[in-house]
């Protein structure tokens, strides 16, 4: 009888926990829905073909994104081009080569400080390197190189932890055939670290496409009405990259200058501009986790 | 170690591999302690002893695998017969003494890559490119390793379909593909079941007519079962060293038959 009465009790708490938590959860989802349905309530109307195949325009109802999205399009390229190279190569070399010393100790632990930076500093670094020093620019250029410094230490990490998840039987049992270091990372670590590394790209390249502060710093426009030049070329060579010299403007600075206005029309705009840039960040998102799964599913260790 | 009944006990073979007067440190501490020891030439030499005696330590000498890790130490030399090359000398290329000393570790290590994929892979690196041969020598790997039957017709499937015996003796076979003068077992049975054990100690003793092997195991029954020779070793010593069956019926050293008879270890 005793017990009962104290049971009661116990599980009477277990249930207002269980209450708690799921009104902390409904937070957090409750509002992020919210967010996401007023987006798409304001914005739906405005994700038309015109949306996309028109510039920014003084009359909200002819304006469009075409040189936002193509600007954050071209951006990421050179973000993509830039950081995956000097990240991965740089995440080989510390888990792959590099002695186990005092001074990677330091490396290590500055890279993982260096994420936390916050981006408007790489954008004011940005623009005393690459667009006065090194005479970039407001370009395409500088505007993707700068967010590859910005999303290097997630590139960084995230090979790191792709290669560790590798046993080192493997790398022992390839060095033990007479493999040399290099051999065994372009043999063996590399295209079984694809899966993870490819992951931390994509979520690093999602990082990146929202970021508009380091762009504004560096001086990417508010409002451009035409396009880069086109990459390809009707006359040989057939190939052009007059592009990456080109100015710039990108979907969140888009929306900004969309938001900043006072007129309610253009408030609609940016709420499609949202639209799309969210589309873009999930389907991102979405790929990450499908290769992820596949390659869980190639390989288990 | 009585040196004297060690001449005499391999009078008669031809020899592989010396070891001599061999010290090795991970960092300051000692793990093997002036090792002087023979391995006789197409014939199995088992190292048992336990956990921590040193015996992983010694055969890991053998192919210069710890020098991928810092802070190690060789004293001594181990000379390679015929060849008079002192295989821990810093002159000496450990990638070539990798190439001509294989490894079967304890846990099969299969690339995930296809079965062909992962015997072909040493005699890519020995710079084979002619994909005849290295189909040939793929072939013969395999049917060495006794694993061809098996797996000729699934060649290029994954090498994880295969059980963990057939894994180990995939190993085995690229092992085998590039043809090493030594081959060194590592406890390769101590993740298999008795049914893949049996094959696996079947195709050890078989290898033996092309090579020389050099096994440890912490299963003396196995020793017992496989090897011509046995080297005991304790807290990084050699104890005793000789015919596998002296050694198991009548040991000379105390300490051995101890071990031998399970009262310690």
């Amino acid at each position: 009888m005793e017990y009962s009465e104290i049971i009661r009790k116990r599980k009477r708490e277990d249930f207002i926990f269980n209450v708690i938590g799921i009104f902390c959860t409904l937070v957090g989802i409750v509002t992020l829905g919210a967010l996401i349905v007023d987006l798409v309530m304001d914005g739906f109307q405005k994700l038309n073909w015109q949306f996309f195949t028109s510039y920014p325009s003084r009359f909200a109802d002819k304006a469009g994104i075409l040189s936002a999205w193509v600007g954050t399009l071209l951006v990421m390229l050179v973000t993509a081009v830039t950081a995956v190279p000097l990240g991965v190569a740089a995440g080989v070399y510390l888990e792959e080569y590099a002695r186990r010393n005092w001074l990677t100790s330091l490396i290590e632990i500055n890279i993982a400080n260096l994420a936390g930076v916050p981006s408007i500093v790489y954008g004011l670094m940005a623009l005393g390197l690459l667009v006065y020093q090194l005479q970039l620019g407001q370009s395409i250029l500088t505007g993707g190189i700068t967010l590859a410094f910005l999303i290097l230490p997630i590139v960084i990490v995230s090979t790191r932890e792709a290669l560790r998840t590798i046993p080192q039987g493997i790398r022992e049992a390839a060095l033990a055939l007479g493999s040399t270091n290099w051999q065994v990372v372009r043999h063996h670590l590399l295209p079984y670290a694809t899966g993870g590394i490819l992951t931390g790209v994509i979520i690093a390249l999602s990082r990146a496409i929202g970021e508009t502060a380091p762009l504004v710093t560096i001086g990417a426009l508010t409002f451009i009405a035409f396009l880069p030049p086109s990459p390809i070329q009707s006359e040989p060579p057939y190939i052009s990259f007059d592009w990456i010299w080109s100015p710039f403007s990108v979907l969140p600075i888009q929306m900004f200058n969309w938001v900043s206005r006072p007129d309610r029309d253009f408030a609609v705009n940016a709420a499609g501009a949202g639209l799309a840039l969210i589309t873009a960040t999930l389907s991102l998102n979405a790929a990450a986790i499908f290769i992820r799964y596949r390659m869980r599913k190639k390989i288990t260790w | 170690m009585d040196s004297f009944s060690e001449r005499e006990t391999l009078a008669t073979e031809k020899i592989k591999a010396e070891v001599r007067r061999l010290n090795f440190y991970y960092g300051s501490k000692q793990a093997l302690k002036n090792i002087n020891l023979r391995f006789a030439e197409n014939k199995v030499t088992a190292i048992i002893g336990p956990s921590g005696c040193g015996k992983s330590t010694l055969l890991r000498c053998l192919n210069r695998i710890h020098d991928l890790y810092p802070d190690i130490r060789y004293e001594g030399e181990i000379i390679l017969y015929p060849s008079l090359i002192n295989i821990i000398s810093p002159k000496v290329d450990p990638l070539e003494m990798r190439m001509r000393v294989g490894m079967v570790f304890q846990k099969p290590t299969v690339f995930p890559k296809s079965i062909f994929e992962n015997v072909a892979f040493g005699l890519r690196l020995q710079g084979e490119k002619s994909k005849s041969v290295i189909e040939g020598k793929v072939e013969k790997a395999l049917k060495m390793a006794f694993l061809w039957e098996e797996v000729k017709d699934r060649l290029h499937r994954s090498a994880y379909d295969l059980s963990g015996g057939q894994q180990q003796r995939l190993c085995i076979a690229r092992v085998l593909a590039t043809r090493p003068e030594i081959l060194l077992f590592d406890e390769p049975t101590s993740a298999l079941d008795p049914t893949a054990t049996a094959k696996i100690e079947e195709l050890i003793v078989s290898l033996k007519e092309k090579i020389t092997v050099i096994i440890v195991t912490h299963n003396m029954q196995q020793a017992a079962r496989i090897s011509d020779y046995t080297a005991f070793m304790y807290l990084g010593e050699l104890i005793e060293f000789d015919r596998t069956a002296k050694i198991f019926q009548n040991p000379s050293e105390k300490l051995t038959e101890d071990y031998i008879t399970g009262n310690f270890g």
